[in-house]
């Protein structure tokens, strides 16, 4: 394909397909026109967690509908569209699949360029998005940049602290469409993995985050404490000569510790406070991610943090991170949680970015990459 | 009437046939390997219109075998066939996958009255379907799509690559030991059904299997 638009503010069509959310999203140079997601997050519920094959019947078909309901809420037809982008990883790769797939088909059909998109580096792209004044899902909570440059620019120093059910990382942004390193990340489960997994342990249903934040606040986080996952000496290093694992996450030993913890009750012939476990395992998770993510921006002079994924919606996490940004003097901003949860405008957002860098389009020979690294921003 | 065929039941597959044209081929496109859908699809489609002088404006139908087959796989034809039928603004159609080969049996010299085409189902087991053939008639399915263990099959001469997996429990026939589901014969069958005026499926996926998922038991207490 040769086409190379270089609209100043080119019309992007993004789709995001990588885990349970079919997201199409419009967005016009940095205005965000249409969001539109459909979740087969109620089809996981009585499994516990996110069942990838589930994911892609439901992907495959919610697209077309998806689709349809998002250009008529931007207005637009395909024909105004200027580049289709779409997630080609990391995620789930049969999940993954239905949109590359459906997004080749939408590139064959209507000669635009496809841009293949990396689902992290999205999450950033979010964060450019103009806030549109009283239109819901937008930047609101945005100020202007303190050095005056337009809103369209990330900020220097910038970096993303991404916390989900499929992904808990720290990047440092040097350039988002070309330069983005993965400072840390979890070595096993994800965060809101962990929760769903604590929550199916304590009886709480799935979601797992939603129902652990809840009750966290009625019981007592001190009561019992739980370990922070690659915190001794031996993984953290120093900052000079760091560790194997100073800025990454584990939370499967924090799971295995509110297992035995549970076990020890019961064992016991006590009621299991869950609560206070709720609350101890909050404050372990919340705690070790803010700690290891505040450090990690000031030992690479990150001044400017994002938060996005939807466990951004955690009360304890979104206030433990502003303390802990605060005090080190680190700005922070978190988008409305309908763009820090899976969607198709973060999609759009960073594949209009591509565009108006002049980043040539990806083609349609791509394979999708359940592991694709944050050094591809785009494929 | 121009249609443009998809099927990735098994091998990534698109054909465009016509009424218009000798045996109804216009072109089409096979891989051999059942991994590559994602990669090689949209290009080969891109190519078979561009290789006929077509575009998307000059096809009437579109058709895509909704299987059985391996799940991811045959998603990738199914949702690629739908996304163009939406843009194309196409009448859209579902085919058996397993069609494709029964259409090819009946055309060839020593086909039996009644048989059976079998694909890899993978985990030891094939998909399978159940044909008869009366005189010039097309293929008439009696029985099927099922998924399920070769030695279970009907006792009948069995055609396609699900037949040459397990020669030692049932009639292989050999000439069509490995053959696969394509468009080609797909869109040739659907071109002579809708010639005959008959109905043919939606695009909803032939799974036949469950999710896999397993609802997670009651956690065992301590004591
Ligand atoms: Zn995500």
């Amino acid at each position: 394909m040769n086409h190379h638009p270089q609209s100043s503010q080119p019309l992007v069509l993004g789709i995001e397909s990588s885990c349970d959310e079919t997201g199409v999203g419009l967005v016009r140079g940095t205005r965000l026109l249409a969001n539109t997601v459909s979740s087969s997050m109620e089809e996981h519920v009585r499994f516990g967690g996110v069942i990838p094959e589930i994911a892609s019947r439901a992907h495959l078909d919610a697209f077309v509908p998806t689709l349809r309901e998002a250009l008529a809420a931007a207005g637009v037809t395909l024909d105004d569209v200027d580049a289709i982008a779409v997630t080609s990883g990391p995620g789930l790769a049969g999940a993954l699949m239905v949109g590359v797939c459906a997004a080749k088909a939408l590139a064959v059909a209507t000669g635009k360029p496809l841009y293949a998109i990396n689902h992290l580096v999205a999450h950033v792209g979010v964060g450019l998005l103009e806030p549109a004044p009283g239109a819901p899902g937008t930047c609101a909570e945005k100020a202007p940049q303190a050095d005056g440059s337009p809103a369209n620019t990330l900020p220097e120093n910038l970096g993303a602290l991404l916390v989900s059910g499929g992904h808990t990382e720290i990047l440092r942004i040097r350039s988002i469409t070309d330069d983005v390193e993965l400072l840390g990340s979890t070595i096993d489960d994800a965060a809101g993995e962990a929760y769903d997994k604590v929550a199916r342990l304590l009886g709480l249903g799935y979601p797992g985050g939603p129902a652990i934040d809840r009750l966290a606040r009625t019981g007592n986080a001190k009561a019992i404490r739980f370990p922070r996952g690659l915190t001794q000496p031996k993984y953290m290093g120093t900052a000079e000569e760091p560790g194997p694992h100073r800025y990454d996450w584990s939370f499967s030993g924090l799971k295995t510790a509110v297992a035995r913890c549970v076990e020890q009750f019961e064992a016991r012939g006590e009621e299991v406070p869950v609560a206070d476990i709720a609350a101890a395992f909050q404050e372990a998770v919340v705690d070790v991610i803010t700690s290891k993510a505040v450090l990690a921006c000031r030992e690479n002079g990150v001044t400017e943090l994002l938060l996005g994924g939807g466990v951004a919606a955690n009360s304890r996490l979104r206030q433990l991170t502003e303390q802990r940004c605060g005090a080190a003097g680190i700005r922070l901003t978190v988008p409305p949680l309908v763009l820090c949860t899976d969607n198709g405008a973060m999609v759009a957002a960073l594949g209009a970015q591509l565009v108006m860098a002049g980043v040539a389009p990806s083609g349609i020979r791509f394979a999708p990459d359940s592991s694709m690294p944050v050094t591809s921003v785009s494929a | 009437m121009l249609i443009l065929a998809i099927d990735t039941s098994a091998v990534a597959s698109a054909a465009l046939v016509s009424d218009d044209s000798l045996e109804s081929v216009i072109g089409s496109f096979a891989t051999e390997d059942t991994r590559s859908h994602a990669e090689v699809l949209a290009p080969g489609i891109e190519q078979l219109l561009a290789g006929a002088g077509l575009s998307g404006a000059d096809v009437d139908v579109i058709v895509a075998g909704v299987g059985p087959g391996p799940f991811t796989g045959l998603r990738s034809g199914i949702v690629t066939a739908r996304s163009l039928a939406f843009v194309w603004q196409k009448p859209l159609y579902g085919l058996m996958s397993l069609d494709a080969i029964a259409l090819e049996v009946a055309e060839s010299t020593e086909a039996a009255a009644e048989f059976i085409v079998a694909t890899d189902a993978r985990r030891k087991e094939v998909y399978w379907a159940r044909y008869a053939l009366a005189g010039s008639q097309l293929p008439h399915l009696l029985d099927g799509p099922h998924v399920g263990f070769a030695a279970g099959l009907p006792d009948l001469p069995v055609y396609g690559a699900g037949a040459g997996l397990y020669p030692d429990v049932l009639h292989a026939v050999p000439e069509f030991a490995a053959r696969q589901p394509e468009a080609l014969s797909l869109g040739q069958f659907a071109l002579a059904r809708l010639a005959a005026g008959e109905q043919l499926l939606d695009t909803t996926p032939l799974y036949l299997r469950e999710s896999d998922a397993q609802v997670p038991g009651p956690r065992k207490r301590a004591l």
